[in-house]
């Protein structure tokens, strides 16, 4: 008998409500491997077209490495920001309540689903030389156009949301029983956060910020609406892979394997981390 | 609360790609039964041509060949101009892969000669037009740049395309020709984006093609400089072996290539060949 079989008879014979593993209906896997070779296909296409015997001085010229350096360096200093910023808004957005945060969640959200060129024109009119605030800045002697900068702004702006949104739902799982327990106990709200929230909603925090700063990795239609394109200044990998593309596709290629590559470790290690050690 | 938001947020993605699946099975329908149409309304024209056609055109071909299928499609009843408009290497790429295509309009002889060499044409290229390169500025030039020589000078913030690309390539020509070293504050992978880096005051000055600067009309100030004669880019047509509906995709060349596409395309800036 299948597994599925024993697990189905084993439901019939407990009956409904018993306190059992609740099968999954076998239809559902069918859909689900569909769906998962739509994803890795992809993936798989791409590996068949890497150029091996070129692989290695392909991703290690000059313009690759300062590419990777640079989305490595732009991608953590985005995080930093969004941990920075983004903890505090998931904290007001569960804890709090107030009238339109419903609205403000929306649009806190908002370029989640925005593409990332319309964020990179909302900010060039807002950070950029006669932006709204970029016009400012400049009468200060600080130009944000064209600078490095610019490129941490474009990954915050859409990578903020996916901590927000990982973070709340870590807030909200955990409850607020215990900071009531510390509160009633006599703690201040500060140590409240610091010793019992936080702690609590650790995991959360971790695969909020790897999400963020994998987002941050892949961030390009901002950067390019928004930062412009030079060689270790604003021309992340993405930039770097749209552009080879043009001259040399292998290049772009192995380019694409690398930012997969480093995407991957990170998911990965911190996932294993997270399981094996917070929680 | 939560489970039931969720339950949401996974509505509208499953109905996305139900769309998607939708989408991709009805253009694969409509690209295999491309029947002629209309196949009574024989017109008063020498030879009836039928039927649909796809041109692969250069993004900076847009508008003048949209304007060229409707007067095809005008003069010859019965037939219809499909457009796909992008880079000229992703169109080689995407013919490479087995896109269908009658006709492609190259932005220069390069990525022509790629799909010449891959064996994609069916007739020798034909060159319709040249462009070339000249300085925009936002508008009033606010910087007074009045030579190819001022983008040299470090107070200006100058954009230009990426070597790359053939915007790009013809910038360094000019500047290995003339000696002169820009020093770019980005290197755009495309023209459209050099344009928009000016266009919104972003940057000082940039390099583009004269018919961008026209299309842009009063948002940049055109500053031309003789040098640009140095690096004139090519445009050449070619009737594609994969094309279904020969006749029509000579007669779309012929077009282009004769008086009507000489005229629409001056209309735009673009110089003889």
């Amino acid at each position: 008998m299948t597994p599925l079989g024993v697990l189905r008879t084993v439901t019939r014979s407990r009956g409904p409500g018993g306190e059992v593993a609740v099968g999954l209906p076998r239809w559902v896997y069918l859909p689900a491997l569909l769906g998962a070779c739509f994803v890795i296909l992809p993936l798989v296409a791409m590996l068949l077209e890497i150029d091996w015997a070129h692989f290695v001085p392909l991703v290690t010229s000059e313009s690759s490495r300062a590419a990777l350096l640079l989305s490595m360096k732009t991608a953590t200093a985005s995080t930093v920001l969004c941990v920075l910023v983004g903890v505090p808004m998931a904290l007001v957005l569960a804890r709090s309540s107030f009238p339109g945060q419903s609205v403000l969640r929306s649009l806190v959200l908002l370029p989640l689903v925005l593409p990332p060129v319309v964020g990179g024109i909302a900010l060039l009119y807002t950070f950029g030389r006669q932006g709204l605030l970029g016009h400012q800045l400049e009468a200060f002697g600080i130009r944000i156009a064209f600078t490095t900068t610019a490129v941490v702004l474009a990954q915050t702006f859409v990578a903020l949301p996916f901590l927000v949104v990982s973070l709340e739902g870590a807030l909200r799982t955990a409850g607020r029983r215990y900071e009531t327990v510390a509160a009633t106990l006599g703690a201040r709200p500060t140590t409240v956060l610091r010793r019992v929230t936080l702690p609590l909603v650790l995991p959360g925090l971790i695969s909020g910020a790897v999400l963020a700063f994998a987002r941050s990795l892949g961030e390009f239609g901002a950067t390019l609406t928004f930062a412009g394109s030079l060689q270790g200044v604003t021309r992340t990998l993405p930039l770097e892979i749209y552009l080879q593309r043009e001259t040399d596709p292998e290049a772009a290629v192995a380019l694409s394997l690398l930012l997969v590559l480093v995407a991957a470790l990170i998911v990965i290690g911190t996932s294993r981390r997270r399981s094996g050690g917070v929680l | 609360m939560t489970r039931s938001s969720r339950a949401m947020r996974i509505g509208p993605t499953a109905a996305a790609l139900a769309a998607l699946a939708a989408a991709t099975l009805v253009a694969g329908c409509s690209s295999s039964d491309s029947t002629p149409a209309g196949d009574t309304t024989t017109s008063a024209a020498a030879s009836p041509v039928t039927g649909d056609i796809t041109v692969f055109a250069a993004a900076s071909l847009k508008k003048t060949f949209t304007e060229l299928g409707e007067k095809f499609e005008a003069e010859h009843p019965g037939t219809n101009v499909e457009f796909s408009f992008a880079g000229s290497s992703d169109l080689v790429a995407q013919l490479s892969q087995g896109a269908p295509a009658d006709v492609f309009a190259s932005a220069d002889t390069k990525n022509m000669t790629k799909a010449v060499d891959a064996g994609l044409t069916a007739a020798a290229p034909v060159n319709f037009a040249t462009n070339t390169l000249t300085i925009v500025t936002p508008p009033g030039n606010p910087r007074h740049i009045a030579t190819f020589a001022d983008l040299a000078n470090p107070g200006n913030q100058v954009v230009v395309c990426a070597p790359q690309v053939p915007c790009g390539a013809a910038t360094q020509k000019i500047e290995e020709a003339t000696g002169t070293d820009i020093t770019p504050v980005s290197e755009e992978a495309s023209v459209t984006d050099v344009l928009g880096k000016v266009t919104s005051g972003q940057a000082d000055a940039g390099l583009v093609y004269v018919t961008d600067a026209a299309g842009a009309g009063a948002a940049v100030t055109t500053v031309p400089f003789p040098e640009s004669s140095g690096a004139v880019n090519t445009y050449p047509i070619a009737e594609l072996k994969s094309s279904e509906n020969s006749p029509v995709a000579a007669e779309f060349v012929e077009l282009v290539t004769g008086p009507t596409g000489r005229q629409v395309l001056a209309g735009a800036g673009f110089a003889a060949p």
